[in-house]
C-alpha cells in the first residue's frame, strides 16, 4: 500500500510545492521515517522524484543519507543482501545519481564526488565481492570529473582522497584495489601534492596489512599509482617539500620495496627490472633512499638462484647470477653522481662478497676496482677513510675467489692506503689489520707467514715513530697501547703455529712494552697489558699443543 | 635484577621494512632498564622507537648508520659488570672470536657486545663473555647466509648474568638461555 498509494501521493505533493526548504525537509523525513525494506521496494519511485526537485535542494545529502541507511541495513542484516541484487539497487542508484548530476549543470564538483563517494561506500558494504560495481562507480565519477576544469576546491580533493581510500580500507588488500581499472584514472585528476598524499595512503595500507605484491604486472600498476613519490617528472620547479616529510616519504618507499617479492626467480627478476626503471627516473635526491633496498633485493635473488648444475638451461637461462651482477652495477653507478660515493662504495663491496660466494672472479675484481676508485677519488675525509679502509680490508680478507695476481694487486693497494692514512695510530692499526690478508683460515693457498710477519713489523715501525713523535712533543700518549695491540696480533699468529713468528719475536716485544711502561704511565694500557699477560697464562694452563706453545714464552 | 636489551643490525629501511611484529609486541616500554645497540639502525625513526622502549639507550656506530655522531665504541658499568659495545666492522677478521677477545682485553670489560655478522653468538673465554645479538630484523648479510631475526635480553643480578636469546625461526619465537658467573676477584688492575 505504501508503494502504490502513499508514496506516490506524498512525492507528488513534495514536487509540486516547489519550495526548496520544504522539499529537502520532507524528503529527509521520508527517508528517516519509513523502514529500509520499504525503501528497497520503492527505490524507483523515490529516485524518480529526485531530478524533479528544485535545483537548490541539497540532493547530495538526501541521497547520501538514503545510501547510508541502506548500507547499515545491509551490514546488520546479511540475509537481505540477495534482495538488494534482486531489486537492482545498485544500478538504480547509479543511474539516479547520474540523472541528478545531469539535471543540475552547475553542481559543484564537491557534491558530485561526495555522491559517488557515498555510492562507493554503499557498494563496498552491500556488494563487497562485486568489483565491477565498484569499478563502475569510479568510472561514472571519472566521466563527471572529465567534464569539469581542473579541481581547485580543496574539499573536493579531500573527498576524492576519501573516495580512493575507501576500497583500500574495505579490501585490506591493495592487490584487489589494483584490479579496479578506473582507480588509476581517478588518481590522474589530483594535483601532484594530493597524489603524494594518496600514494602514502596506499603504501601505508600495504605495510599495515603485510601485503606482498607478487607479479611484475601488479608491481608496474602499483608503481604507476604511486608515481608521485617515485619520479621527478611532474614536479613544478620551486615546489617546496619539507625535508623531513620528503625523507619520511622516501623511507616509506624504501620499505615498500621489501614487499615486492616472488619466490620464482624469473618473476622476481622481472619485478626488480621494473623497479629499476622507475627508480632511475627518481632524480638525485631519491636515489640514496631507493637504490639500497633494490640492491639488497637483487643480492637476495642471487642467493635463490638454482645452482648451475641443476639448471637444465645452463647459462642461457634468462636469469643468471651474471645478469644480476650487471643489473647491480647499473644501479649502483648512478649513486656517486648524486653525490653518494660512500654509499656506492659500501654497496660495491657487498656485491664483491656476493660475487665471491658465486666464484665469479672477474666480477668480484671489477666491483673491488670500482670501490677502490671511489676510495681514491671521493673519500677524502680522514675519519671516513679509516672506516672505508676497515671495510676494504675486512671484505678482502674474506675473498677466496681471487687468483694470486689479482689478490696481490688488491692487497698491495690496500697496504698503500693503510700507510697513507692521516694519523700514525690509524696507519698502524690499518697495517696490522692487513696482516690478516695473508692468512685465510681453511685456504692454504692464502697463507703466507712471511708476509704476515712483514706487516706486523711494519706496524711496529709505525708505532715506534708515532711514539718518538709524541714523546718529543709532550710525553705520554696512546702509543704503548699500539705496542700491546701488535703484541696481541703476534700471539694470534704465534698460536696458529706460523713459523716466522718466533718465541724470540714475541719475547722481545714483551720486553719493549715493559720498558715503555716503566717510563710512562697509562692506566688503560697497563690494564690492557695485564689482561694480555693473564690471557697468556690461561692459554698455558690449557695444556695440549696450545699450552706447549705458550709455555715456551718467558715473560 | 636489571634487564638489559641488546640488539642491532636492523638495517631499516635498506634491508628490512621493520622489526618482526612478534618482536615488537614483546618489547614493551617500561620493562627494560637499559638498551645497548650494536649499530646499523639505520635511520632516526628507529632510534626514536628504541627510546620509547627505554630512555637509557647506548648506541655505537655501524658502517651504514645515518647518524655519524655515534661513537666507535662505548663502555658502561651496569651493576657489577663492565660492558663494552662496538659494532664489529672495525675488528678484522670479521666475527673472529680471538680478535674480538683482544678488543675485550683492550676495553677491559667483562661482557663485550658486538654485531656486524648478523649471527647470534655467545662465547665464553677466560677474560669474559663475547655476545653478538644478531640482527633484530633478520636483515641480509653478505657474511651470513641464513639470517633469523634475533635479539638478546640480559638479566644482571649481582655477579651473575643470564643471557636470554630470542630467535624468530619459521614464524615462531624460540628462546634459549645461557648462564654466566663472574668470579668475585675483580679483573681490573690492582
Amino acid at each position: 500500500m505504501y508503494r502504490d498509494t502513499v508514496l506516490p501521493r506524498v512525492l507528488e505533493q513534495i514536487v509540486n510545492c516547489r519550495d526548496a526548504i520544504a522539499q529537502y525537509y520532507l524528503m529527509d523525513c521520508i527517508i528517516q521515517v519509513f523502514p529500509d525494506d520499504y525503501h528497497l521496494q520503492t527505490l524507483d519511485v523515490l529516485l524518480g522524484a529526485c531530478p524533479q526537485l528544485q535545483p537548490s535542494v541539497d540532493i547530495m545529502t538526501v541521497l547520501s543519507r538514503l545510501m547510508e541507511r541502506l548500507s547499515s541495513y545491509a551490514a546488520l542484516n546479511a540475509e537481505v543482501l540477495p534482495y538488494f541484487l534482486q531489486v537492482e539497487a545498485f544500478s538504480k542508484l547509479n543511474n539516479a545519481i547520474g540523472k541528478v548530476i545531469e539535471a543540475q549543470e552547475d553542481m559543484p564538483i564537491l557534491s558530485a564526488v561526495t555522491l559517488y563517494s557515498s555510492l562507493l561506500k554503499f557498494t563496498l558494504h552491500v556488494h563487497p565481492d562485486r568489483l565491477d560495481y565498484a569499478d563502475q562507480v569510479l568510472g561514472s565519477c571519472i566521466k563527471q570529473l572529465s567534464g569539469k576544469r581542473k579541481i581547485d576546491d580543496s574539499r573536493a580533493t579531500k573527498e576524492i582522497v576519501t573516495l580512493l581510500s575507501a576500497p583500500l580500507e574495505k579490501y585490506n588488500d591493495v592487490v584487489t584495489a589494483l584490479k579496479l581499472t578506473n582507480y588509476p584514472l581517478v588518481l590522474e585528476y589530483l594535483d601532484s601534492e594530493t597524489k603524494r598524499v594518496m600514494a602514502t595512503v596506499i603504501i601505508r595500507s600495504i605495510m599495515k596489512n603485510n601485503t606482498l605484491i607478487a607479479t611484475a604486472e601488479k608491481v608496474e600498476a602499483l608503481l604507476e599509482l604511486i608515481s608521485g613519490l617515485i619520479n621527478d617528472l611532474d614536479e613544478p620547479q620551486g615546489l617546496e617539500v619539507d625535508e623531513d616529510d620528503f625523507e619520511e616519504e622516501q623511507n616509506s618507499v624504501a620499505r615498500l620495496i621489501h614487499m615486492l617479492y616472488n619466490d620464482d626467480p624469473e618473476e622476481m627478476f622481472k619485478i626488480i627490472s621494473i623497479l629499476k626503471n622507475h627508480i632511475l627516473t627518481g632524480g638525485p635526491k631519491r636515489l640514496k633512499f631507493t637504490v639500497p633496498p633494490l640492491v639488497v633485493s637483487a643480492l637476495k635473488l642471487i642467493r635463490r638462484l638454482p645452482v648451475e648444475g641443476d639448471n637444465p638451461f645452463g647459462k642461457e637461462a634468462s636469469v643468471s647470477a651474471t645478469k644480476i651482477f650487471q643489473f647491480l652495477n647499473e644501479i649502483i653507478e648512478a649513486l656517486p653522481n648524486v653525490p653518494s660515493p660512500d654509499l656506492a662504495f659500501r654497496l660495491y663491496l657487498q656485491c664483491a662478497e656476493a660475487a665471491n660466494k658465486c666464484d665469479e672472479e672477474p666480477i668480484a675484481y671489477e666491483f673491488f676496482t670500482q670501490a677502490y676508485i671511489l676510495y681514491e677519488e671521493e673519500i677524502s675525509d680522514s675519519k671516513a677513510q679509516v672506516t672505508a679502509l676497515q671495510l676494504i680490508i675486512g671484505t678482502l680478507q674474506r675473498m677466496h675467489v681471487f687468483g694470486v695476481e689479482n689478490r696481490d694487486t688488491l692487497t698491495h693497494k690496500a697496504m698503500g692506503y693503510s700507510a697513507k692514512l692521516l694519523k700514525k695510530p690509524e696507519q698502524c692499526r690499518a697495517v696490522y689489520g692487513c696482516s690478516h690478508l695473508f692468512w685465510l683460515e681453511g685456504h692454504e693457498a692464502i697463507q703466507d707467514g712471511e708476509r704476515v710477519l712483514r706487516c706486523l713489523k711494519r706496524a711496529l715501525k709505525i708505532a715506534n715513530s708515532a711514539q718518538q713523535m709524541t714523546s718529543a712533543a709532550r710525553g705520554s700518549t696512546g702509543s704503548v697501547t699500539l705496542f700491546i695491540e701488535i703484541l696481541n696480533k703476534y700471539l694470534y699468529f704465534y698460536e696458529k703455529g706460523i713459523p716466522q713468528i718466533t718465541v724470540g719475536t714475541v719475547e722481545s716485544l714483551i720486553q719493549l712494552i715493559k720498558n715503555e711502561e716503566s717510563m710512562t704511565s697509562e692506566p688503560s694500557a697497563e690494564s690492557f697489558f695485564a689482561s694480555t699477560l693473564r690471557f697468556m697464562e690461561f692459554q698455558k694452563e690449557k695444556g695440549g699443543a696450545i699450552g706447549d706453545r705458550y709455555e715456551e714464552i718467558k715473560v | 635484577m636489571v634487564l638489559v636489551l641488546a640488539l642491532g643490525d636492523l638495517h631499516v629501511p635498506h634491508r628490512a621494512a621493520d622489526l618482526p611484529p612478534k618482536f615488537k609486541s614483546m618489547l614493551v616500554p617500561g620493562k627494560i632498564q637499559h638498551i645497548i645497540c650494536t649499530g646499523n639502525l639505520c635511520i632516526k625513526e628507529i632510534h626514536d622507537y628504541l627510546k620509547t622502549i627505554c630512555p637509557d639507550l647506548h648506541i655505537v656506530r655501524g658502517e651504514f648508520d645515518e647518524d655519524a655522531r655515534y661513537p666507535e665504541n662505548k663502555t658502561l658499568t651496569i651493576g657489577q659488570f663492565k660492558l663494552g659495545l662496538c659494532h664489529g666492522h672495525q675488528v678484522i677478521p670479521w666475527g673472529d672470536l680471538d680478535s674480538l677477545a683482544m678488543l675485550q682485553r683492550q676495553l677491559d670489560v667483562d661482557i663485550l657486545v658486538t654485531g656486524h655478522t648478523h649471527q647470534f653468538t655467545a662465547y665464553k673465554h677466560e677474560g669474559g663473555v663475547v655476545i653478538n645479538p644478531g640482527s633484530a630484523t633478520g636483515a641480509y648479510s653478505s657474511i651470513n647466509q641464513e639470517v633469523n631475526p634475533s635479539f638478546v635480553l640480559m638479566d644482571i643480578d649481582g655477579l651473575r648474568v643470564v643471557v636470554y636469546v630470542y630467535e624468530l625461526i619459521d614464524g615462531e619465537v624460540k628462546v634459549d638461555k645461557i648462564d654466566f658467573k663472574k668470579t668475585s676477584t675483580s679483573n681490573s688492575a690492582p
